[in-house]
């Protein structure tokens, strides 16, 4: 892989604090390596940035390594960045070219409000999780593990829905700010699994009503989600999550 | 001082008859008793949810967004357990035996074997909260091996398990949040421990979006802050990982454990150049299909795919036929450095060793060709087949690789070279987890106690989930007997006054000192002390000049450190000073500590202690003990010893050849 630095134009949303009302700012940075994640560029700018007594870019990160979910930047109009199945904090420079103009915004979401700058507060997906995303299982409870058989096909898709990092660009993506892949991943995690069939239907019942108490919006089929998904979560678990609601408000009794 | 409240008896009973005489706390009392965990990682989340469910009223913080961010999440390989579902001759004391002799005998028997004993307990309860486990076709969980073990005895969730543990363990959570069980404060970070009468109390946080110090009391105080590896600025660690909760414990009378124990794992991405941030792990697991190597000639600069099979040096199936790949960390860490050391390092930085998978796509490649009944299969039909084999295991490894290096590691094989990964030392805690202040517990990667001088793989997982799943419970109840009496402590109580106060100054004086140097500059700097003569090779002579710089940069940095912003506010930088001040003053603390133990062992290797052949040399008669440093003012610790005796197991040289 042939390495090349470059200059680029940064144009990125500031927001002193909840209600300040933001603005976007133009800044420079040079000598970019491609090798450098997109952060890591962050952290050059933030460096200069202090150093000429500036305020620096607030903005959310921790593992950088594309599991923990907290790195949250809308890149050039899209979640995460150009590259598909990405998080941000895995974007690296080679994906752009010397003096490229790059925007950057935070998650714009009513159930998301930006707290400042980059960050925006996601506890809504907490609360969400909550309501029902779980196994009542208290520690201790538990029958040895090869008690519970499960097709090997449905721990896989369950897995597959588990692998969500909870970052919300499903959310981000959608022009109606749905969390419907989100909820959806963790109902067929769940649903799929023999352990959380006693509860499916309370879960699904009460975390729709708390995704709808949150202020998201409902889903448009686009299918924006998916497509800016860093874990390639499927639009088919918001099939099975519609199925799932469907036949819980059939027989739930509250 | 250090009285490690060992239970008596014989080593197999020890924590049946702990849990059978321990006190309890009825259900009514509990309500009563609130208890504060700090971290809401494996140990945390699990030890949180669990006391919630007991009835506890608990407080837990996390400096992230939200408590299912904590950095076990990362974890990607997977967690042992003493299962043997595999038939292979696992049992508890087998698991017990390899985590010693991994941890080259210096652990503690006593809680290696309860580790061991739990550990079953911990793959039931996970699979009952719902964690999707890969599994065989007859539905039963599925094993694979780690290193330095001859059995498989791994449980997984594809290369994340770390998060579908977290995840596991963040739903309990939820639920008990949910209940009211729980009260959970995100974006807070415990700045001080609150002591009153010799006792923890309490905590002071600071509210990381407003700025604002907070005070909240707690009949006890779990600390479940994860390891410090940061201190190296480059690790696997997440970049707000830190040591400030356990450092504040330490000076506030917690001795720290055996400091100078670092995992170097080494498998991990190598360094690109100075803007790194930080380093990526490339999964354990993949040594078991992975073969490494280098060129058997000195500065070669051909291809890997140029270089023919027999001028290629599988250094580690060469010296330790029996494991090969799979000797433990400390071992290939090593190995992998002696080999670069000597020039025979690959790509343009020569500190990289190649970590092949061709033998592993011919190998899978040929069972499936089987499987399919295809006859006579083409060399490209069988690679083909076997990649798609490799892809299901370790794909979102392989994709990650190549998001990093821009290198696609099914065609060229993977670049790796150690890094800084875990670490085993910590807050040093009794059989019961406590610290030496009472009330005041340190469980998971916080504490020092289960992995000695190195850590096997999968083993941090289970140790996390067993210290808050299966044994604060029960060991927390046996001090909180005694509370009932004393009813919650008004934070207005002069001791929160005074720990608050101090929080306050020295953020102040962080602020005031509006020097010219950035917080980063100066974690990089320390970072590179603490990697050129405290990391995978160390000798006296490093290490003292190690000492003197670190003062000297502690020095400077109260005096030239530059931080934006202000108090009142969220100021990412602050956050980020406060935890580089802690790192530095822990890092010299390490070089003690590192210059104290004239021996090596694990992951401790010192230059001068080697056996003939390049491994490490113990030395039992003098340094078989923990080494507890007692924190006693400005650069200033007391050596306190904690003799390791081992009743079942014989120390001998660790040989996996």
């Amino acid at each position: 892989m042939e390495h090349y630095t470059m200059n680029l134009n940064l144009k990125v949303w500031k927001q002193k604090d909840k209600n300040a009302k933001g603005s976007f700012k133009m800044y420079r940075v040079e000598n970019i390596s491609s090798e450098m994640s997109f952060l890591e560029m962050f952290d050059v700018l933030n460096e200069q940035l202090i150093k000429a007594g500036e305020d620096p870019i607030a903005f959310d990160h921790d593992c950088r390594e594309g599991i923990c979910g907290m790195c949250s930047m809308y890149i050039n109009g899209k979640p995460h960045g150009p590259w598909q199945a990405n998080t941000t904090c895995q974007l690296h420079m080679r994906a752009f070219q010397n003096e490229d103009t790059i925007v950057v915004e935070p998650w714009r979401a009513n159930a998301f409000p930006v707290i400042k700058d980059l960050m925006v507060d996601r506890s809504a997906f907490d609360r969400i999780i909550q309501a029902g995303g779980y196994i009542s299982v208290n520690t201790g409870n538990a029958v040895d593990g090869n008690a519970i058989l499960v097709d090997k096909d449905n721990a896989d898709n369950s897995f597959a829905a588990a692998m969500c990092i909870g970052c919300g660009a499903c959310v981000a993506a959608c022009k109606n700010s749905s969390a419907m892949l989100f909820v959806s991943a963790k109902i067929s995690h769940l649903a799929l699994l023999p352990q959380g069939d006693p509860e499916r239907h309370h879960r699904v019942i009460n975390m729709i009503a708390q995704m709808d108490k949150e202020g998201f919006g409902s889903c448009t089929n686009t299918g924006a989600c998916e497509a800016a998904c860093p874990k390639e979560i499927s639009l088919t678990n918001i099939a099975r999550l519609n199925n799932e609601y469907l036949k819980a408000s059939l027989v739930a009794e509250k | 001082m250090l009285e490690s409240k060992i239970p008596p008896g014989s080593l197999e009973h020890k924590w049946t008859d702990y849990k059978g005489h321990c006190k309890l706390v009825n259900p009514a009392n509990k309500r009563k008793l609130e208890i504060i965990v700090v971290g809401t990682g494996l140990a945390g989340a699990s030890a949180a949810a669990s006391l919630g469910e007991l009835g506890y009223k608990v407080k837990a913080f996390c400096f992230q967004d939200s408590p299912r961010r904590a950095h076990s999440i990362a974890a990607q390989g997977g967690i042992n357990a003493a299962k043997n579902y595999q038939n292979d001759g696992d049992s508890v004391f087998r698991l017990f035996y390899d985590t010693v002799k991994g941890g080259d005998y210096r652990s503690r028997e006593a809680n290696v074997y309860r580790l061991a004993e739990v550990s079953a307990n911990i793959i039931d309860q996970c699979v009952a909260q719902g964690v999707p486990f890969a599994r065989e076709y007859g539905g039963v969980l599925s094993n694979r091996s780690f290193g330095g073990v001859q059995v498989q005895r791994t449980f997984y969730a594809a290369g994340q398990t770390g998060q579908q543990l977290l995840i596991g363990a963040y739903q309990a959570l939820e639920r008990q949040v949910a209940l009211g069980n729980v009260k959970m404060y995100a974006r807070h970070e415990m700045q001080e421990i609150v002591v009153i009468d010799g006792k923890a109390r309490g905590i002071i946080a600071r509210d990381l979006i407003s700025g604002k110090l907070e005070r909240y009391f707690g009949h006890a105080v779990l600390l479940c802050s994860g390891g410090y590896g940061n201190v190296f600025y480059l690790s696997t660690n997440a970049m707000g990982s830190n040591v400030t909760a356990a450092w504040k414990a330490h000076k506030n009378g917690a001795l720290f454990g055996n400091p100078c124990f670092t995992q170097i794992h080494p498998t991990c991405i190598p360094v690109t150049g100075d803007h790194q941030s930080k380093l990526t792990l490339m999964s354990e697991s993949l040594r078991n299909d992975g073969r490494i190597w280098v060129p058997k000639q000195k500065g070669d600069t051909r291809k890997a795919s140029q270089i023919p099979e027999e001028e290629r040096d599988y250094y580690l199936e060469r010296r330790y036929p029996a494991f090969g790949n799979l000797v433990p960390r400390d071992v290939a860490s090593r190995a992998a450095k002696e080999r670069c050391d000597e020039g025979y390092g690959v790509g343009s930085s020569k500190q990289a060793v190649y970590l092949d998978f061709s033998a592993a796509f011919e190998r899978y490649g040929t069972t499936e060709a089987g499987i399919h009944g295809i006859d006579n299969p083409s060399k490209e039909q069988i690679i083909s087949l076997g990649k798609q084999v490799v892809k299901e295991k370790y794909g979102n490894l392989f994709d990650m690789y190549e998001k990093i290096t821009g290198e696609n590691p099914y065609e060229v094989p993977m670049r790796i070279y150690p890094a800084v990964h875990y670490t085993m030392g910590g807050l040093w805690v009794d059989y019961e987890l406590m610290t030496t202040v009472k009330g005041l517990y340190a469980l998971g990667e916080a504490n020092f106690s289960d992995h000695g001088a190195n850590r096997l793989g999968a083993s941090a997982l289970m140790q996390g989930l067993a210290d808050g799943y299966f044994v604060i419970p029960y060991t927390i109840g046996n001090y909180l007997a005694d509370e009932i009496y004393n009813k919650p402590i008004s934070t207005d109580h002069e001791a929160f006054q005074i720990a608050e106060k101090k929080v306050q100054e020295r953020l102040e004086s962080l602020m005031s000192i509006q020097g010219t140097q950035t917080v980063e500059s100066f974690h990089k700097r320390l970072g590179k002390i603490m990697w050129d003569k405290c990391g995978m090779a160390r000798n006296a002579n490093g290490l003292q000049q190690a000492i003197t710089e670190i003062q000297q940069l502690k020095k400077e940095f109260w005096s030239d450190v530059k931080i934006p912003g202000g108090i009142n506010e969220l100021n990412t930088e602050l956050d980020k000073a406060g935890r580089v001040a802690d790192f530095i003053e822990l890092g010299e603390l390490m070089c003690i500590d590192a210059l104290n133990r004239n021996e090596s062992c694990g992951g401790h290797f010192r230059e001068e202690y080697q056996t003939p052949d390049g491994e490490a040399l113990r030395d039992d008669a003098n340094y078989m003990y923990v080494a507890a440093w007692q924190y006693k003012g400005d650069h200033n610790w007391e050596l306190h010893k904690e003799p390791l005796q081992y009743d079942v197991i014989k120390p001998t040289q660790r040989n996996y050849k």
